[in-house]
């Protein structure tokens, strides 16, 4: 990480809107990096930076590659970035047919090997039939995927993504996700994903950077980072939680549920289609889980985790109190559960550093492999 | 009978004269429009009355000063002079100049509201796609734009085949020169030639329907076309 061939390294400051912006943060050259904020953080603006459309001070190095040093007097113009743009919305150039506008970056990109040829995206983007259409006829799913794919064929060495999902309904939506972790495991290209989606964030996502403000607040790979509850401003009440990896250990065709291990422990979700041995990511929101002091029976959640409680955040102006808790027997890898339950229950319950906890987890949703 | 000829030839000086303006008018108007549509500078709708003014002002006034300019004591006396002669005005590269000014407004306005009509994200994708500001502005706005470019270009053909009074003021009335449509049509009327009259009139009056007709068709196909 500490060479500057392997590194994004982005430094960015300015005045935004009316707040000041003062944002550095390094991402690896491989993976996706997320830029995670609520709306007016400032994560738009320093995407645009990175790819030149916007001007901010500062200085950015791409794979040891000057794009902006201020105190050297360097300023790459958009065009000579080697960067590809994902827009909110898809942008495709009208006059031109889908083929046309697949070509467009790549025909004026300079390298003579590229990391994708025309036919090998054309198939990982499922744009056989599309090519000869024009771009107006096209869904919103299939537009934003002829869009990453034009992006993709510039042959970039850095993917900039500005909130790509956002604009799109839920089915197209579900398609670019599939599309995008199909790119992750198939393509060399480093990637910066801003996004204010905790759950979109959680699938996709190798690294994150926190953004609030105006600031990067923390950064760093995803899991260790939701499980932080000092970041609570910035993550939002209502989407933050944990990311998992569990072992797939069966199905259960009758039910039709697959039963995992996670940290040691037994958790069923709905089914899902992965291979016995195969390691899965599971999101597991704050909210969906409630704690009890002892072992509890009659209840209708099957998912019910053995461990103890390791930090205690109280905030006095709300009713709640988030809450980390430690799963696992002590023999396997432990894992690490987010829980928001009332201050009231934190004292009834007599929960305090230490104490033994059962977290019941109502919902489990299924991230990927 | 009219004398065929005779009338042939205001016409086709006329037609040749639309036709040097208009394709001068789209060089001119191109980059000024271009300007006026990205510039953020605060002087810039200055500019752009500046350009429009010929739609307010009575092309006799739009004249008196273009014959000034043009004349022997003007810039293009001076420029004339170059050329051996001693005057631009009353020639037909004077009523080029002249009727440049004068439809300036109708070719710039619409390429302009076209340039304008693109918004920034286009010429943002065509950047983060490689593509340098002159590329950009070749392959992605004059394309998106061509809507502006066809309105404009007819026009400021059709304008420049209908101008009276301006032409009085700096081209006077000689044959196979400055003897345009419009001119000759006053002058039949005036010499009480009306046969003649009719027929160039007539066929002005046809001239534009078609033209309109033509414009709106051609709209609406491109408009609708699909790569």
């Amino acid at each position: 990480m500490s060479n500057a061939a392997d590194i994004i390294d982005a430094r960015f400051a300015g005045t935004v809107g009316g707040f000041a912006l003062d944002i550095g943060f390094t991402a690896p050259m491989r993976g996706i990096t997320a830029l995670f904020g609520p709306s007016g953080s400032g994560k738009t603006t320093v995407l645009r930076a990175m790819a030149g459309l916007s001007r901010l001070s500062g200085r950015l190095t791409v794979g040891g590659e000057a794009w902006q040093d201020d105190g050297a007097g360097i300023l790459l113009p958009p065009h000579r970035r080697a960067v590809g743009y994902v827009f909110q919305e898809a942008s495709l150039f009208p006059h031109l047919s889908v083929r046309g506008n697949l070509l467009f970056g790549a025909r004026r990109s300079a390298k003579q090997a590229p990391a994708i040829g025309f036919d090998e995206a054309v198939a990982l983007l499922g744009l056989e039939s599309l090519l000869e259409r024009g771009s107006e006829s096209l869904s919103g799913g299939e537009r934003q995927r002829v869009a990453i794919g034009r992006a993709l064929l510039s042959e970039p060495r850095l993917l900039l993504m500005d909130e790509p999902l956002s604009a799109l309904d839920e089915a197209s939506r579900a398609d670019i996700l599939a599309t995008f972790e199909r790119l992750h495991d198939a393509l060399p290209i480093p990637a910066i994903y801003v996004s204010h989606d905790l759950a979109e964030v959680a699938r996709l996502a190798d690294r994150m950077v926190v953004l609030s403000k105006g600031r990067a607040v923390a950064e760093g790979p995803v899991a260790p980072i939701m499980e932080r509850l000092d970041l609570e401003p910035s993550t939002g009440r209502f989407e933050a939680g944990v990311v998992l990896t569990a072992t797939v250990i069966e199905h259960d065709p009758s039910y039709q549920l697959t039963r995992l291990d996670l940290a040691g422990q037994p958790v069923s979700i709905p089914r899902v289609e992965v291979g016995a041995g195969e390691r899965v990511r599971l999101r597991i929101r704050a909210r969906d889980v409630a704690l009890a002091n002892r072992p509890v029976e009659g209840i209708s959640i099957r998912n019910r985790l053995a461990g103890r409680v390791v930090e205690i955040v109280s905030t006095a102006s709300t009713p709640y109190a988030e809450t980390l808790i430690e799963i696992g027997d002590g023999t396997d890898p432990v894992a690490r559960l987010r829980a928001r339950v009332t201050r009231e229950a934190v004292d009834d319950l007599g929960l305090e550093i230490g104490a033994r906890v059962f977290a019941l987890v109502k919902t489990i949703s299924f991230d990927g492999r | 009978m009219p004398d065929l000829a005779e009338l042939w030839s205001p016409v086709r000086l006329t037609l040749i004269l639309a036709t040097v303006t208009t394709l001068v008018l789209l060089v001119v108007s191109t980059p000024i429009a271009w300007w006026l549509a990205r510039s953020s500078a605060r002087w810039k709708e200055a500019v752009a009355a500046v350009v429009a003014l010929p739609l307010v002002l009575p092309p006799t006034v739009l004249g008196f000063y273009l014959l000034i300019l043009l004349g022997p004591e003007g810039p293009g006396g001076w420029l004339a002079a170059l050329g051996g002669a001693r005057s631009l005005a009353f020639t037909f590269t004077g009523l080029v100049i002249g009727s440049v000014v004068y439809s300036l407004p109708f070719v710039v306005q619409p390429i302009r509201n076209a340039f304008e009509a693109i918004g920034d994200r286009p010429l943002e994708v065509a950047a983060t796609l490689r593509a340098g500001p002159w590329d950009t502005f070749w392959t992605v706005a004059v394309p998106l734009a061509r809507r502006g470019f066809l309105t404009g270009a007819v026009l400021g053909f059709a304008h420049t085949m209908g101008e009276f009074g301006m032409i009085l003021m700096i081209g006077g009335n000689i044959p196979g020169e400055t003897r345009v449509l419009s001119i000759a049509i006053y002058d039949y009327v005036e010499t009480l030639r009306w046969a003649e009259a009719h027929v160039l009139a007539g066929g002005m009056v046809v001239f534009a329907f078609a033209v309109i007709l033509a414009m709106l068709v051609l709209e609406k196909r491109i408009g609708r076309a699909r790569p």
